[in-house]
This record gives structure tokens, C-alpha cells and sequence, in this order.
């Protein structure tokens, strides 16, 4: 029954007259030929090659291709002169270290191979922000920006390092001796070594301040905190000790006060069993914009800002034991109060947060927390990755502006780009007496700045950091610098006259501060220490909170609400590919940023969402209009988004130091007023469609059903397995077999009980969709990148992919009722009409698919070639060399996770990313091939790991303990959704999950016997 | 006439044996000539000078050579430089000697920058005699050596002009009896012209050529093309299947790096050099510093030479020198300079980008010899490709090797099972899944 559910991908599956998607649904290939290959004879007689011609070419490029293939190329191998030590070919070397970009902060470790970083690991081991998100696994390929900058300039002009620091020195000493006044913007650092070697600058230069500057602000939390535990730092939350998460617009397993909740959020919803009864967390979530979070939460309320402050003083009355005196609208009111019962009855189990950027509201939330005691919130060791300051930003803004200040240096900035006065701030800075912008790569603000120090990336610097109260990183290079560049730190050290480098500075504070006695290798060696001596936070009194700007809080025109995406971020990394290709995780549109609106806004505007015949999307375009300023932004229909706001993210529309193709979106800071994230503004229509390289209606499941299962927990803990996770049944001889039994198998069995089978199992409830293992999948196995073009052609190489589901938030028997009532053609279309009223919020469901490695291949048997062939470890093995490209085992295949090489994507300038450079192309993994135009791919369960892992075992003479086997999918899960392992050994724990009653397998009555296995979702929809 | 041409003959015979008389007494003269050279090349060399040579190989080369100066000074005549005893007590116990305030000794420790020179106690004053004896050997002069090789050259040259001239006698032997012959003919159909005899010319009957025949026949122009077309598929089908192949390539490297003489002559372990294929995928081209663990000491080629191709010991002598240069190693003061170059060697064996090989796999886990692949390496003078490096060279070996599961405890379970299953008692790499594809294509 709960199966019968009704899951589309996009509102328009839900609307039967369009013709579009059904022929989208009916097409095996989503696109036809082109049209000037019709037989048309005028066409064909014009064009400019004859038939005659094409045979001649082809016949001459076959005899050069002969020709060329029998001599092969002289190869030359050039060995090190010394070898070091610790380097040997063909041996991967892992380095700890610390990402610290200003707005990804995390302990990583680096995988180099011959000198070279290749991948980026999480480090598991480090107690704090120890897992890398999306952006942090892609940033290994901004290293090899071929758009970084390859020494300092002056004035746009080639400079040494010693005319740079003449240069600078003089100019200081200028400024500094008539006491003019010079603005240092720095983002967070959370360096304590950098902290000194700043302020020993400013005491060389008095008339320099330093301001710090968080692009994206999380001020109204820092000030709260700040004004009640006296400490510039954010409260830190571990979810894993709660029952009950209420989320008021807070995205934190997005980059929600920096991120990195999703382990303890996945551990907090792992089924336990407590006296014979499953247990779970249960998550509410108030919020505008549908959010990664609130797609997880158990139930997700939409809400304008104004109501979300209401709630929150809702919520602030009734903890604090006082009848609530804030008017909400009825049907918000039942959820508010459902939310404040939780919150009651679990007590320290409970814990409220919130993102609403208002002072008042976050000093609300810290009150709660401590009035419930939640054992989640953890003010005592607060999180210092924000520090920056917005009315500092405002003012120092201003004094360049108004000519107040005679300088400005920046570093890892970008203010121009990111400030809403960006225009005024571009003419400002070129008039300034002195500029200087420390930078790896050239962006709008060094642009107009007449010094630029080249600084290297992260993965080439050394660096220090107290991510967390207590909780100190070391960052390390894992290679010599590409280009002439030089740390900002070792910089700053020489011009306030020091012999000393950044390294020395940070071994002797390390030493003689942070370590304790222990061991320096120690800590470089793990990436991490922790240092007994906590700050000090002061005793909070919340006495005087006054509400009453929450409970009045209203609105007039559309909210706006700026975000940021997974993918993107702030949009540091912009000119990376891989993050430029990634889909974002819920409206699965890649290469762009947009409108985010509500279908009942949508109408009302007349903005429209089409699907063209080719397979792609197209959307109109919306004026957005905050006070004077207007821009023109494309708009996708998103179900979920509340009535009356609208959504917008951060990190695009950037231009300069970026490729062409990466030169993608609108840029949101230009609505970035005040540094405040909810802008009021007018939406209207404008002229034009734009084109999505939305992933959303690619690869159809052709109406077949039974893809995601998912269950409450009511009926998790009442009913049988059979009933929310049956076995389909075939009839043989009129008696009902499982799919499964060997009965109604028509193929024949392969032992497979002797040594290892391997097995992937992938928890529908832990998945967030964060998407770590599309770029870890991406970074292991060399998948190109093919642009925004291609991926509207639905091309995309992804050989991992996310797919998203919506489903009506009405229950089962609902919605089931409904479509089981229609009678007749005319009533089918009133009645699915009605339907799309459930996309106002849906309910979200992500599903990794990649490929299943069925036992029951269906696309092996189809190869002429025999190209896909099984192997006896479980893994469906794809001989690259061996295919000729005829694409059957693409059409046979029912989960449609092959991908087909149609261009060659390396060293070709149609294609211009990172394999197209020699720089880029440094980043591949030299253990998996880089496939040619023509030739099938798809996911390996990454064998060349398990081949490794188990050369490594022979290497050694013991046996493989479980855990060791891993791929780069099951490796970049922080949440422990995707299990890897070997199911012959009895005691592994994906052995377990084979037998667990949750366990389903994807189309399992096709009878593919898949080697990845899902996990039914379980929902706690208790209403309290 | 007939006298006449007896008379003729007889002159061609006498001269033709004449000739032969003479070659054959050059021959004899210049062998006994080579044989009373090689004779003379029997060394004096006395039984002091080998054991001191034997003594010093094993006792100073590590730091000391003959004419050069290495860790140590050049040792060519060092006894008439100090005083004998002083040398004894020297070599048995050089530091106590600079401690106690030797003038001499001092002076010699300061000038080698205080690198203090092993003691040797366990020889004896006559070892010392001996080390001091072939220090001071002097090498029969080269002279003699050289005026034997300029003699042996002329010889060999003059048997191939010898050979020549046996040709064009015997070639003018023949051209004399073809002449005769036809004299001869000429003079019979005189006499039966004379006698009255008439010969007719026999007349043959029409025939159809042969080539006509083959066209004619319809079964063989049949089968002659099937054979044409078989045959030319054949070479077409081996011309294709050796593209890409290039077993025997032999390219020239950047130096003339011998594997005979350091694998073969100084039995040097493959992986010695090679270190990384014991673990890693890669065997590994060994980086400069690794030769110059031992060409820090030695420093020119003292061992056989190849004449015929060139390979003297100066030419080996030379390409240690293109290493120094590499390396940036300054000879005269024994340090590096910093001043390095890197090696583009030329690779042999190289595999497509799709295949993947470990040689850790095969060298530690399946402990296969490196020759089985590489070939006689130790006798390589030019190292080239041995095996084909075709995917059906790989896959026979994996049908025909039994897997090495002696003491691999990783092996236990899986072998066992694997082959009750089979039946067998050892196990090849195929029954263990060794022919999958993707074991090597990813």
C-alpha cells in the first residue's frame, strides 16, 4: 500500500497533456539527428561535402591513421637525479592538512602520487570539522588553475619579489610616516600564528587596521554570542546527543555557521533499538527557501522570514514558561506548537537553531538552548571559523569610498565582487594612493589594485589554525609551489623587518603554546592537536531579551533570500569545473545560479519552467528589484519554496580570472544590502528564455516504479517487513515465488561464495544528497567535464549521480484515494491538476545511483564485443580497449548509469577544462585510464582501490580486515550512508546490512541481482 | 694446331700453380708470425705483485686508486715517497699516529680534510710489501702490445685478398674450358663438313607455352588464386598483428648503460637498482644517486673490453663520465656540485595506457625471476625488449603459473576452497580469476 506512492521528479510528470515528457519518457535517445540530415535533397546537394568527399576523406584519414599507428612515439622517462626518500613511483603518499579559505574550513588529508596531490581524503581521525564537503574535495584542481597567477605585478605588470618589496616597503613607509590611514581586509583566518604575525605588522604600520571580512556574514550570530558569552565565535552543536532538532531556517548540512553537522545529524537519525522499539531523531524545520536541510527533516514547514521570527518567539515563549502573545496564522500555529511540545518533552534531548540573521533572534535561540540544558549545544568550546565583522566592513567600506582611507590591502578577498557597493568600491580603489591585493588568482578587485602579491594555494602553504576552541590544525604543503609565490604571512613577516619565516613562527607558538610537550612531527603527522587551555567564556545572562521586533516583524513586498549552494559557496572556486558541473542537489541544475520561486508566485508573474523536446529546460527570466538596482536572473520553479519569497544563491556571475565557460550566472552580492540575507524586492517579468543544464528530466526510470521505499517509523515499529518492504512475487505455475528464488531464475548461478564479493550499501536515511561522492567519484576516476552544452544534451559524464525525488507530503491512502477515484479522461486532467497542489511542499527522497553491478547483467550480454564482462569479485568489469561504441549496453541497461564518451574530452580546445592543460591534467589519478571519444564508461566500484587493497594484503601475508576495502564514494561519505565491503566475510559490516530488514534492491523485479543494495527511509512522522 | 693449343694450355696450368705456390707460403710465413707474437705476451709478473693486487682490491680501493686521487691520495709510488717503516706503522694504525703529533702523519690528515684513514692491524709488514709491490708495478710497456695488434691487422686482410684470387682463377679456368669446348665443337662439324657427314637441325614440334597451359587450365588458375589470396591474407593478417609490437626494440640511450657488465660480470641483484618493483607498480628507473653509491669509487672501467664493437675501456671509462656529469659530481675534490642533468633515458617496455601492471604483484607476491619477462638481461650489452608484451603473452603465462601461496597468509582460505573446487592441488592465476578483464583494463 505505502508503496503505491507517487514519486515525480518534476511537477510537469504530474500534468498528463504534456506531450513533451511524454515523448521524453516513450524516447530511448533524447534527442533526434539534426535536422539538415533529412533526406531533403536541395539540403544535401548544398552542402558543401559531397557524398563523394566524405568517402574520400574517410578513406584518407583510414590509410593516415594506418600509416601513423605502425611507428610508435619515442617515450622518454627522466628518473630524479637524488630521490627523496619518502617518494616512490607509483606509491601514493597521504599528507594531513588543513583547508582554511575563509569559508571552508576542514582536516583533510592529501593523497599525492609522484609529488603530485591528486585527491583530498577526510581525516577521520581529527576531532573536529574532520570531513570534507564538496568544495573541499574539488579544491585539489584549483591548485592546477591554469588561471593562477604566476608571480607578483605591479600595475598589471611582471615584477620581482625583491623590486615588490622595495616597491611596497617605500610605500608603506610613505603612508605610514604622514599617518595615513590603510584598511587591511583579511576573511577569517582562525590562525593564532597569523593573529601574532598581524598584529606585529600593525604595530610596524600604526595607521593600519585590520578588519576582518566574511564574504557571506554570519554577524547577527557572532554578535549574539559575542554580547552574551563574550567571545567573537559561534556556539557549536553535536547533534548526535538530541532526539529532537527544531531548524529555523538554518542549512546545517549545508554551510549553515560553517558547516560540517551532517555526521552527528546522520548519527542522531540512525535507527536505534531501545527496549524492542526503533528509535529516531525527529527534525522540524521552519524555513523559505528549500534547503538540503530542510529536504531531511522529518517534516519541513514553509514560512516567509517574518514568520519564521514569529515562530521563534513562539517557540521563546513557551520554553521560557509563558503563554505565547505572537499572532500566528492558523495552520503555521499547529506546527509551531507541535515543534514547542517536542521541545518540552525531550528537554536536554531537544535543540533549537536557527539562521534568521537578526541579532535579537539569535540571542533568542542561544536562551533556549541553555533554558532546555540541550545536550547538543556546546557554548563552552565555541567554533572561531567566523569572526568577521559587518558594521566594521560597513565603515571601513565607506572610509575607501569617501576617500577617508589612502589604502587598502586585501587578501583572499575579493570586496569589489562581493559587496553590494561593489561599483562605487571599483572606482574607489583605483583612485586610492595605495592598493595591494594578495591573491593566487586575478579577481575584480586585484584587477583594479596596483600591487598584486601572488600567494600560493593551500595545498602548497604552510599554515596554523584554532578551528574550535581548543582545537588546533596544522596545514602543510604537499608540493614545492608551482609559481613564483609567497605567503601573505611570510610577507607580512619581511616587511615588519623579521628574519623569521610563516614555518618557524608557527614550530615555535606550536611548541611553546599549543603542544604541551608532545611531539611537533606528532602533529604534523596527524594534522591535529588539542590543547588543554579553553577560552574562557563568560556566564550568559539573557535577562533583558526583548522580543517584541520578532513578534512584529511583517513584511510587504517578496522576500528575498540570498543562500549559498553546496557546489559553489562563496565562489572562491568558480573557475573549477567539477563544481561547475556539479547539480545542485535539489533543483539538479548544473553551470548556473537562478530564481528559486514558488509555483502560486510563478503563476501570478506569469514565470514559466518549459521542457523542450531535446530534453532540456528553459526558463524565463525575472527583473529582481531592490531599491535603485535591478538585475535580470533566470527563474526555476521550485516545489517547496514558501509563497511569497523567493531564493537566490551566492558564488556566480563572477568574470574575471575564469574561463569563458565558467563565466556562469548572476552575481547575488549585488543584492547583498548591509550585509543582510532577506532583501525585500519586487519580481517581475522580463523578456527571454534561458537555457538549464538541468540534470532533472535525464535518464528517466521509463514509469518503472519501486525505486525509493520509504516507511514511517509508526509502521517501521508495528508493521511486518512485508508490508513496507515486500519482495515482488512472480507467478510460476500459478504459485507465487519470490523474484529472487532460484525458482524463477533463468540464469545460471556462479558460485560466488569463495573469495571476496563485493557489495555497496547505500542508507536512503542517512544520504543528505551533500554530493562529496559525486566529486570524489569524479577525482578517483577521471571523469571529464562536458560543459554546459553538452550536459543540456544530456550528456553529463557523472558516473555517480544524486537522484532526487519529490512525493506528496498528504499520506499514501490520500493521495492513493485520489487517483484511484478519477474516471474518465476528463476528470484524470481536473484531478492531476489538483494533485499539483501537494508540490507546494513535497516531501524529498535522495538516491545515489551508479552503477548496480548486477549478477544478472542485462547489459553484458548484449556487448557484440563482450567488452562488459562480470567478474568474479562481484564487479562488472568494462574493457574500455575492447568496446566500439555501439551503445546496446547503454540501452539495455534499466538503471541507466552508463555514460558515453561522444567527444574526446581531453587535449581538445572544444573542451576546454581542466584536461585540456597540462596543468590540469596533473590531477588525474594515474591508476585509472582516461577514456577516448567512442568508448562506453561507467562506474568500477572503484576496482583499482580493491586491487590495491588487495595487493597491499598479499604484500603483507595477512588477511583483509572489514573497513580496509573502500571506494571513493563509500571514503567521501562523512554520514556512513554508503557501507563498502566484502560479504564472504561473514563478519563485515555490509554483510549485516545484506540481511537487515531494510535492505532493498534497486528494480528488483527485474531480477538483476544488483551488488548495491538500498536501505529503506524511515520517516518520524509521531505527531507528538 | 692441336700442338699448338697443347702448348697453350699447358702455359695457363703451370702459371695457375705458380700462383697457388706462392699464396700458399705468404699464408705460412705470416701464421708462424702470428704465433711468435702471442707467445711473447706471457707476463713477468711476480707472485708479490698478484697477492699485493689481491690485498689492495679487498683492503684499499674502497679509497684509494692508482693514479688518482680519490677519498684518499693516488697510490702509484707511494713507497719512494715515505719511508718504508713509516708506512708499515701508518697503514696498521693511522690515528695514533696523527694523535701522537707525526709531523708527516699530521701533514697528510690535514691535507685529506681530516678524513681519517682505517686502521689495518691484520696486516702483515710482508702483506704490506706485497701492496707496496703492486703499487709500484709497472705494467709491461704497452709497446710491444701495440706493434702485435698493427702486425695481426695486415694478416687477416691479406687471406680475404687470397680468397679473391682463388675466384678469379678458378673463374678463368672455367672461361678457358667453355673456350675449348667450343673449339672443339667448332672443329668436329669441320671434319664432318669434310667427311661429307650432313647435319640436319632437329626439328621440334609446336607446343603451347607453359603459361599458357596454367591459363588454360581453369582448376589450377582456381586454386593458384585461392593460394595468392590465402598466402597474402596470411602476411597481411602478421603484418597487422606486429603493429605495436616491438619486441627487439633496442633504442640507443643517452648513456651506454651495460647490464652484461653490471648485472652479469658484478652479479649486481636486478633489484638492487630496481628497488621500487618490490613494491610498487613501477620497477623504477634508479635515480643518479643510487649509481653513485658505488661510481663514487669507481671511477673508470677496468674490466674486459669488446674490441670488435668498440667497447674499450676507454669508452666505458667515458660514459662514467657522462654519469659524473649528470650527477654534477666534481672528480678532483670528490664533492657534488649542485649542478645536475637530469638523465632522459629512453623507455623500452611500455605497456598501453590501458593496461595496468603492478610489478610488486609479480616480483614479490608471485616471486617470478625478472628474466622471465626481461630476458637474459645479464647478458644484455644494449638493453632491449625480450618478450612481445602482447595481451597473449600475459594471459598464457596467468593459464600456466601456479600461484605462490607458500607462507602468504592471505592466501589461506581463498586457496584452499578454491581448489577442492577445482580439483586441483596448486592453483594457476586463471583459476584465481587472473584472465578478468578488468583485473588489468581499468
Amino acid at each position: 500500500m505505502e508503496l503505491n506512492k507517487t514519486y515525480w521528479k518534476s511537477i510537469d510528470q504530474l500534468n498528463p497533456s504534456d506531450k513533451d515528457l511524454d515523448k521524453l519518457e516513450q524516447n530511448e535517445f533524447v534527442s533526434k539527428l539534426p535536422e539538415n540530415f533529412s533526406v531533403d535533397e536541395k539540403t544535401l546537394d548544398k552542402s558543401p561535402t559531397s557524398r563523394r568527399d566524405f568517402l574520400k576523406y574517410a578513406g584518407f584519414s583510414t590509410a593516415a591513421a594506418t600509416i601513423a599507428a605502425c611507428e610508435g612515439p619515442i617515450i622518454k622517462s627522466v628518473p630524479y637525479v637524488f630521490q627523496p626518500e619518502q617518494i616512490r613511483p607509483g606509491i601514493a603518499n597521504y599528507y594531513a592538512t588543513t583547508i582554511a579559505d575563509g569559508y571552508d574550513f576542514a582536516s583533510i588529508l592529501i593523497k599525492t602520487r609522484e609529488g603530485r596531490p591528486i585527491k583530498v581524503e577526510s581525516n577521520t581521525d581529527s576531532p573536529v570539522l574532520g570531513s570534507a564537503n564538496a568544495r573541499v574535495h574539488a579544491s585539489v584542481l584549483s591548485l592546477y588553475d591554469s588561471l593562477r597567477l604566476k608571480g607578483p605585478l605591479l600595475e598589471g605588470r611582471d615584477i620581482t619579489w625583491d623590486n615588490f618589496y622595495r616597491e611596497i616597503t617605500a610605500a608603506l613607509n610613505g603612508l605610514s610616516s604622514l599617518n595615513k590611514k590603510v584598511i587591511m581586509m583579511t576573511p577569517t583566518l582562525a590562525s593564532p600564528t597569523s593573529k601574532k604575525i598581524i598584529d606585529d605588522f600593525v604595530k610596524v604600520f600604526p595607521n593600519i587596521t585590520h578588519v576582518v571580512y566574511d564574504s557571506i556574514s554570519t554577524d547577527s550570530a557572532l554578535n549574539a554570542f559575542e554580547k552574551h558569552y563574550g567571545i567573537r565565535a559561534l556556539a557549536d552543536y553535536d547533534f548526535s546527543k538530541v532526539d529532537t532538532i527544531v531548524g529555523i531556517d538554518s542549512d546545517f548540512l549545508g554551510d549553515w555557521q560553517g558547516g560540517g553537522y551532517e555526521k552527528d545529524y546522520a548519527e542522531a537519525k540512525r535507527i536505534k533499538k531501545r527496549n524492542n522499539k526503533a528509535e529516531m531523531l525527529w527534525h522540524m524545520q521552519f524555513e523559505s527557501n528549500m534547503s538540503l536541510t530542510g529536504v531531511n527533516a522529518d517534516h519541513r514547514v514553509p514560512c516567509t522570514p517574518a514568520e519564521q521570527k514569529k515562530v521563534l518567539a513562539y517557540l521563546h515563549d513557551i520554553v521560557r514558561g509563558v503563554s505565547p502573545s505572537t499572532s500566528l496564522p492558523a495552520q503555521l500555529e499547529k506546527q509551531a506548537k507541535k515543534a514547542a511540545n517536542r521541545l518540552l518533552n525531550s528537554g536536554t534531548n531537544a535543540v533549537i537553531v536557527s539562521g534568521i540573521d537578526d541579532e535579537v533572534a539569535q540571542s533568542a535561540v542561544l536562551e533556549i538552548n541553555s533554558l532546555l540544558n540541550s545536550k547538543a549545544f556546546q557554548p563552552e568550546e565555541p567554533k572561531l571559523i567566523r569572526q568577521g565583522n559587518s558594521s566594521k566592513v560597513n565603515s571601513a567600506i565607506d572610509d575607501i569610498i569617501n576617500g577617508n582611507a589612502s589604502g587598502l590591502i586585501t587578501f583572499g578577498l575579493n570586496p569589489i565582487f562581493t559587496t553590494f557597493k561593489g561599483a562605487e568600491l571599483n572606482e574607489a580603489i583605483k583612485n586610492l594612493e595605495f592598493s595591494l591585493a594578495f591573491t593566487s588568482k586575478m579577481n575584480e578587485t586585484s584587477n583594479v589594485s596596483k600591487f598584486v602579491a601572488a600567494t600560493p594555494h593551500y595545498l602548497e602553504s604552510w599554515g596554523d589554525f584554532e578551528l574550535k576552541a581548543g582545537h588546533f590544525t596544522l596545514s602543510q604543503p604537499t608540493i614545492r609551489p608551482l609559481f613564483n609565490t609567497q605567503q601573505f604571512q611570510d610577507i607580512l613577516l619581511k616587511l615588519s623587518g623579521k628574519t623569521f619565516k610563516y614555518y618557524d613562527a608557527i614550530k615555535e607558538h606550536w611548541n611553546s603554546d599549543i603542544l604541551d610537550g608532545s611531539s611537533w612531527s606528532k602533529a604534523l603527522h596527524d594534522g591535529y592537536a588539542i590543547s588543554k587551555k579553553s577560552i574562557q567564556i563568560r556566564r550568559p545572562n539573557f535577562a533583558n531579551i526583548d522580543l517584541t521586533s520578532l513578534r512584529n516583524s511583517s513584511e510587504k513586498k517578496m522576500s528575498l533570500i540570498l543562500y549559498s549552494k553546496i557546489g559553489m559557496g562563496d565562489g572562491q572556486q568558480a573557475n573549477n569545473p567539477w563544481l561547475q558541473e556539479f547539480p545542485d542537489p535539489i533543483t539538479r541544475v548544473s553551470w548556473d545560479n537562478y530564481l528559486t520561486i514558488s509555483k502560486y508566485d510563478a503563476d501570478l508573474i506569469g514565470l514559466k519552467n518549459i521542457n523542450t523536446s531535446n530534453g532540456a529546460l528553459n526558463g524565463s527570466y525575472a527583473n529582481v528589484k531592490l531599491d535603485d538596482k535591478n538585475l535580470k536572473v533566470p527563474v526555476i520553479i521550485q516545489p517547496g519554496q514558501a509563497k511569497g519569497t523567493v531564493g537566490l544563491s551566492f558564488g556566480y556571475g563572477k568574470r574575471i580570472g575564469l574561463k569563458d565557460e565558467m563565466q556562469t550566472g548572476v552575481n547575488a552580492y549585488n543584492l547583498y544590502k548591509d550585509f543582510n540575507n532577506i532583501q525585500s524586492v519586487e519580481i517581475t517579468k522580463a523578456d527571454g528564455e534561458h537555457e538549464f543544464a538541468c540534470v532533472q528530466l535525464h535518464n528517466t526510470l521509463m514509469g518503472r516504479g519501486d525505486i525509493v521505499k520509504e516507511t514511517t517509523l509508526e509502521v517501521f515499529n508495528t508493521k511486518d517487513k512485508k508490508y513496507w518492504n515486500p519482495m515482488p512475487q512472480v507467478s510460476k505455475n500459478h504459485i507465487e515465488f519470490d523474484v529472487t528464488s532460484k525458482e524463477v531464475d533463468m540464469w545460471q548461478e556462479f558460485d560466488r561464495s569463495i573469495g571476496h564479493h563485493f557489495n555497496l550499501s547505500i542508507d536512503l536515511n542517512s544520504c543528505t544528497g551533500c554530493g562529496a561522492c559525486v566529486i570524489a567519484c569524479h577525482s578517483e576516476n577521471n571523469v571529464p567535464v562536458v560543459g554546459k552544452r553538452e550536459v543540456r544534451r544530456s550528456r553529463d559524464m557523472h558516473w555517480l549521480r544524486i537522484d532526487r525525488y519529490y512525493s506528496s507530503v498528504s499520506t499514501f491512502e490520500e493521495d492513493n484515494e485520489i487517483k484511484e477515484s478519477i474516471s474518465g479522461v476528463g476528470d484524470s486532467l481536473t484531478t492531476f491538476g489538483k494533485m499539483e497542489q501537494a508540490a507546494e511542499n513535497p516531501q524529498v527522497v535522495f538516491q545515489p545511483v551508479m552503477c548496480q553491478h548486477c549478477n544478472h547483467a542485462p547489459c553484458e550480454t548484449v556487448c557484440p564485443v563482450a567488452a562488459s564482462s562480470h567478474g568474479r569479485q562481484g564487479q562488472n568489469h568494462m574493457a574500455y580497449n575492447r568496446c566500439v561504441g555501439t551503445r546496446y549496453c547503454a540501452n539495455n541497461c534499466p538503471y541507466k548509469v552508463r555514460r558515453f564518451n561522444w567527444f574526446l574530452y581531453n587535449k581538445n580546445d572544444e573542451f576546454d577544462y581542466h584536461m585540456n592543460d597540462d596543468l590540469g591534467r596533473m590531477v588525474l589519478n594515474p591508476d585509472v585510464v582516461v577514456r577516448s571519444r567512442g568508448v562506453m564508461e561507467k562506474c568500477s566500484l572503484c576496482i583499482q582501490m580493491t586491487q590495491k587493497t588487495i595487493l597491499d594484503a598479499k604484500l603483507k601475508g595477512e588477511q583483509i580486515e572489514d573497513g580496509t576495502f573502500q571506494t571513493a564514494c563509500s571514503n567521501a561519505c562523512t554520514t556512513g550512508a554508503m557501507v563498502f565491503g566484502d560479504v564472504n566475510d561473514k563478519n563485515s559490516k555490509v554483510s549485516a546490512l545484506r540481511k537487515d530488514d531494510r535492505m532493498y534492491h534497486l528494480l528488483e523485479h527485474v531480477g538483476t541481482k544488483p551488488n548495491v543494495m538500498y536501505q529503506v527511509k524511515v520517516r518520524n512522522s509521531d505527531e507528538v | 694446331m692441336g700442338n699448338n693449343l697443347y702448348s697453350n694450355y699447358r702455359e695457363v696450368f703451370l702459371g695457375f700453380f705458380r700462383s697457388l705456390f706462392f699464396f700458399f707460403v705468404f699464408i705460412a710465413t705470416s701464421y708462424n708470425f702470428i704465433i711468435s707474437a702471442q707467445e711473447l705476451t706471457s707476463a713477468d709478473n711476480t707472485a708479490a705483485v698478484q697477492a699485493g693486487k689481491k690485498l689492495f682490491n679487498a683492503n684499499c680501493a674502497a679509497c684509494h686508486k692508482l693514479n688518482k686521487r680519490a677519498v684518499g691520495p693516488a697510490l702509484k709510488g707511494v713507497s719512494g715517497k715515505y719511508d718504508r717503516e713509516w708506512l708499515y706503522s701508518w697503514i696498521k694504525n693511522s690515528t695514533a699516529m696523527v694523535k701522537s703529533g707525526d709531523p708527516q702523519a699530521v701533514a697528510v690528515y690535514e691535507e685529506y680534510n681530516g678524513s681519517v684513514m682505517t686502521s689495518f692491524p691484520q696486516l702483515s709488514n710482508s702483506d704490506i710489501d706485497n701492496i707496496l709491490a703492486y703499487t709500484d708495478y709497472i705494467p709491461p710497456a704497452p709497446v710491444a702490445i701495440a706493434s702485435n695488434s698493427a702486425a695481426s691487422v695486415p694478416v687477416s686482410s691479406s687471406s680475404g685478398i687470397n680468397n679473391t684470387v682463388i675466384l678469379i682463377a678458378l673463374s678463368l679456368v672455367f672461361g678457358i674450358l667453355v673456350v675449348m669446348l667450343f673449339l672443339v665443337q667448332r672443329t668436329l662439324m669441320r671434319i664432318a663438313k669434310l667427311s661429307g657427314v650432313d647435319i640436319k637441325p632437329e626439328v621440334k614440334p609446336k607446343r603451347t607455352p607453359i603459361w599458357m597451359a596454367f591459363v588454360q587450365n581453369q582448376f589450377v588458375v582456381l586454386t593458384g588464386v585461392i593460394f595468392l589470396l590465402l598466402s597474402s591474407a596470411y602476411f597481411v593478417y602478421g603484418y597487422f598483428m606486429q603493429v605495436g609490437v616491438d619486441q627487439g626494440y633496442m633504442p640507443i640511450q643517452p648513456i651506454h648503460y651495460s647490464h652484461k657488465i653490471h648485472a652479469g660480470a658484478n652479479q649486481i641483484e636486478c633489484k638492487y637498482c630496481h628497488s621500487s618493483a618490490r613494491v610498487s607498480k613501477h620497477s623504477g628507473i634508479p635515480s643518479l644517486n643510487v649509481c653513485m653509491n658505488c661510481h663514487q669509487n669507481i671511477a673508470e672501467y677496468n674490466g674486459e673490453e669488446d674490441l670488435e664493437n668498440g667497447y674499450t675501456k676507454d669508452f666505458y671509462t667515458k660514459e662514467i663520465k657522462k654519469l659524473y656529469a649528470a650527477v654534477g659530481w666534481d672528480e678532483e675534490n670528490q664533492k657534488y656540485t649542485g649542478e645536475s642533468q637530469p638523465v632522459k633515458w629512453i623507455r623500452i617496455h611500455n605497456l598501453p595506457d590501458f593496461v595496468y601492471f603492478n610489478h610488486a604483484q609479480h616480483v614479490q607476491v608471485g616471486e617470478i625471476e625478472c628474466q622471465k619477462c626481461h630476458g637474459p638481461v645479464e647478458e644484455m650489452e644494449i638493453m632491449y625488449q625480450h618478450s612481445p608484451l602482447t595481451m597473449g603473452w600475459c594471459i598464457n603465462c596467468h593459464r600456466e603459473t601456479n600461484i605462490k601461496v607458500e607462507s602468504n597468509e592471505y592466501y589461506a582460505k581463498i586457496h584452499e576452497a578454491l581448489s577442492k573446487k577445482y580439483g586441483v592441488e596448486k592453483l594457476t592465476v586463471a583459476q584465481m580469476g587472473g584472465l578478468e578483464c578488468g583485473k588489468c583494463h581499468y
